[in-house]
């Protein structure tokens, strides 16, 4: 008998199986294996905690945030008026035609997680997908009213006491409030949210409102209570797609088995120079802390949304057991490959003694995560291109015209003749007002000697402009002609409609053709 | 790559040693099927699709059967739905098509949101029953006017295009139809072939697509044609007479179109709609065709 001194030794999981082990026959259709994700404390779960905080604090109050926009506009900052076509988004207002700016943001964002996943890797699973933030939450919220894994899986193997009742009623109850203000706060970004929450409580609210709370709640309940790594693993595309992301160079969350192999229970350690053991004391803690039930050491896995809490997991046994950090670490292949030639050689087994020189620290060659790492041409071409999008659409943005114009040629028929023998074309004229005072405007025609407007809101027959008023932040259709009674016109000529104010500090120009029979030879 | 394993379950395991799970033990080619278990949430979920799918087929119209199909329990029809959704379209547009339908057109002509609604309504119903003889551009074509113009047979007015559209043109059965005929100068022999061809020159001088106008020519459209289409055949509108100085025609524009016509004319027919149409339908389609760019 060995007597342990449980001071320096981190408690053992001995019951803590991986979901994906390969020990355990599974049968074709498998039922879920309940996963009671131990808490864990460390730099990376403060991190969770911050990102969590962050990205909840900005899906809950964004609604509630007020932005002045005068007497012809919402005063809400984020706001998708889908009703009037009008996205809001605090100085930046967006028109249906102008919706390539979700189209730039869109692409932002796919070239931004090229960005992330080639330095990172799949950070956006580990820590900014709504998915692991709510589980995350969710799971907090387990803890609080369960306690710890252990008592978790005490209350679970139960038999159903009115005490067992009273603390899952909690812990459901809260989760489903979490998912009925997850679904009201979503409907807030589409209507004013004071009105809005005010109809809802005094259930005047339209019947889409509650009926999309009902079905986000559902979601949020079943997703982030229920299914939890279940979605990440079997319903969702993501890991798949990103795990094709990564190259050697790709900052992945890592079992340095260089270091760790063999394992050996911590009563058979011997201390940590001479070693014929590897640092990994099999403690299984790193299993225990895992939200998605995975073991880190069987590598790489599709599982792993590398939340790194394993990390920290395995640092704070690190620490008590007085060895250094980073057993598991975030490493690149390419730095993990070395470490393993050295620890390897020639050899398929792992030798601890050759990784270690003789005071007990790392052998020279062994190489440390570096954070330059992620400097290369690939993120930096990433980076440029994506920062380039966000440039091009911060510029695009600031010179665009606040009035436009848009003007649409008869095909049926292409023109026609008049009395007199002229020719008349005949357009659908919009001007848009995107600003939030109503704009007197001067539409004219530039080009086309000789040709007059023409249309019922014209008197003067020879007109070449119209004045016209738009109201803030509308649309004013326009049908007008053109007209024209020079001989010998071209089948097709080009010319120019200009919507100018009056000061003529803004103007909108389109190039519009006019078509006339083809001439007889 | 893969090897016999006797593990403590008893059963004797395959597993694939590149990937270390367990396989099916089906084999095709030297291929194995690795056994990788969906959880049973995904298997109840199928079954439930499974049963949610056959609930479907016996509540709603399903099964092919030789002549129809089965019609599902809870009577369901796309055709009913469709007829529901056409009355309540209607239902929203009554009280609008009531206001079309009592005011005089002037009136709906200076109200912009009914003149807006009118001439969208009156698109619509112009491409289901006038779109056949004027085309959906409304620019017709040989013996069907074009819409589009300016020069009006019967009149350009919102009112005169009323009248045209609710009585038609030469509808045999409406009384209050427009109607004229031109006389059969040719094949009737009330002119020889020479006049007619002094007549059809002079007509043709009269906007300049060729022929010469002589005294004789001139003396015979005094006589037989001027009661129709005026002195200097400008037209009358009030009797239905073309304006034949101006750029447009309703048959061909030629000398030898023109002797053909004044030989044995063409006469074109419009439908009276107010038998078909009802009266705020036939509004919307004047206000509509007065709106095409023409109208006076």
């Amino acid at each position: 008998m060995i007597i342990i001194d449980n001071t320096r030794l981190p408690e053992s999981h001995d019951d803590v199986e991986a979901v994906n082990s390969s020990a355990k026959r599974q049968p074709l259709y498998a039922a879920r294996r309940k996963i009671f994700p131990k808490r864990v404390q460390g730099w990376f779960r403060r991190f969770k905690w911050l990102v969590m905080l962050v990205t909840l604090s900005i899906y809950y109050v964004t609604p509630w945030l007020r932005w002045d926009r005068g007497p012809y506009a919402p005063d809400q900052a984020v706001l998708l008026d889908l009703n009037n076509r009008r996205f809001y988004f605090l100085f930046i207002e967006i028109w249906p035609h102008e919706f390539y700016y979700v189209a730039g943001l869109l692409v932002m964002a796919g070239v931004g997680l090229f960005l992330i996943t080639s330095t990172v890797g799949r950070a956006w699973c580990g820590y900014a997908c709504p998915q692991t933030v709510w589980v995350d939450l969710f799971i907090a919220v387990e803890q609080f009213v369960e306690g710890d894994r252990n008592a978790r899986i005490k209350l679970d193997a139960a038999p159903w006491t009115p005490a067992k009742v009273g603390r899952r009623g909690l812990k459901h109850g809260i989760w489903l409030l979490i998912g009925v203000a997850t679904g009201g706060a979503w409907i807030f970004y589409f209507a004013d949210a004071p009105t809005l929450a005010a109809d809802l409580f005094s259930l005047q609210a339209p019947p889409v409102a509650y009926f999309t709370i009902a079905i986000l709640t559902a979601t949020t309940y079943t997703f982030g209570g229920l299914m939890r790594e279940q979605v990440c693993t079997y319903m969702c595309p993501w890991p798949r797609i990103q795990g094709a992301m990564l190259d050697e160079h790709s900052l992945t969350v890592t079992y340095n088995d260089w270091r760790g192999e063999p394992r050996g229970k911590p009563a058979k350690h011997p201390s940590p120079a001479g070693k014929p053991v590897g640092d990994c004391v099999d403690c299984k803690a790193c299993v225990a802390v895992c939200p998605m039930g995975i073991d880190i050491r069987d590598g790489q896995q599709l599982e792993c949304i590398t939340c790194a809490l394993c990390i920290d997991a395995c640092d704070a046994v690190m620490d008590k057991l007085g060895r250094e950090r980073g057993l598991i670490s975030y490493a690149t292949l390419n730095d993990y490959s070395a470490n393993m030639r050295i620890a390897r050689q020639d050899d398929v087994v792992i030798q601890p003694a050759r990784v270690r020189n003789a005071t007990g620290g790392f052998a020279p060659g062994i190489r440390r995560t570096n954070w330059r790492s992620v400097l290369r041409p690939r993120t930096l071409v990433y980076f440029l291109g994506w920062s380039a999008i966000g440039m091009a659409m911060l510029v695009a943005l600031s010179l665009r015209p606040a009035i436009g114009l848009n003007v649409l040629h008869d095909r049926n028929p292409l023109f026609v003749m008049l009395s007199d023998g002229s020719i008349q074309n005949g357009y659908d004229i919009k001007i848009l007002n995107m600003t939030q005072q109503p704009q007197e405007l001067v539409l004219s025609i530039e080009g086309l000697d000789g040709a007059t407007l023409a249309g019922p809101s014209l008197t003067d027959a020879a007109a070449r402009q119209l004045r016209v008023t738009v109201e803030p932040d509308l649309v004013l259709p326009l049908r007008l002609y053109v007209r024209s009674t020079a001989r010998n016109l071209p089948s097709q000529s080009d010319f120019t409609m200009v919507v100018t104010s009056q000061d003529g500090a803004m103007s909108a120009s389109t190039p519009v053709r006019f078509e006339a029979p083809d001439q007889e030879e | 790559m893969s090897g016999q394993d006797n593990s403590p379950g008893g059963h004797d395991r395959d597993i694939d040693h590149l990937s270390g799970v367990e396989t099916t033990g089906h084999e095709w080619d030297g291929i194995k099927e690795l056994n990788n278990p969906l959880p049973r949430w995904w298997l109840w979920t199928f079954y439930a699709c499974i049963i949610w799918a056959i609930g479907y087929t016996v509540l709603y119209p399903a099964w092919p059967l030789v002549s129809s199909a089965t019609s599902g329990l809870l009577g369901y029809s796309s055709r009913v739905e469709l007829e529901q959704t056409m009355a309540a379209v209607e239902t929203a547009n009554g009280a609008v098509v009531a206001r079309i339908a009592e005011a005089p057109l002037e009136d709906i002509l200076a109200d912009p949101e009914l003149a807006r609604f009118a001439t969208s309504a009156g698109a619509s119903a112009f491409r289901v029953n006038c779109s056949q003889c004027h085309g959906t551009g409304a620019a017709g074509g040989p013996g069907y006017p074009n819409l589009n113009d300016d020069s009006w047979i019967w009149g350009g007015t919102i009112e005169q295009i009323y009248l045209t559209i609710a009585h038609g043109v030469r509808s045999p059965t409406d009384p209050d139809t427009r109607y004229n005929l031109m006389p059969n100068f040719g094949a009737d022999g009330m002119l020889d072939r020479e006049a007619i061809k002094e007549v059809a020159a002079y007509v043709a001088s009269l906007s300049d697509i060729g022929g010469a106008a002589t005294p004789e020519g001139e003396q015979l459209f005094a006589d037989n044609c001027a009661g129709c289409h005026g002195e200097r055949g400008a037209g009358m509108s009030d009797v239905g007479g073309p304006d034949l100085t101006d750029k447009i025609w309703l048959y061909e524009g030629s000398l030898e179109a023109i002797t053909a016509q004044i030989e044995r004319p063409r006469h074109g027919m419009m439908q009276a709609w107010s038998e078909k149409l009802d009266d705020a339908t036939i509004k919307e389609l004047a206000i509509y065709v007065h709106g095409l760019g023409g109208g006076q």
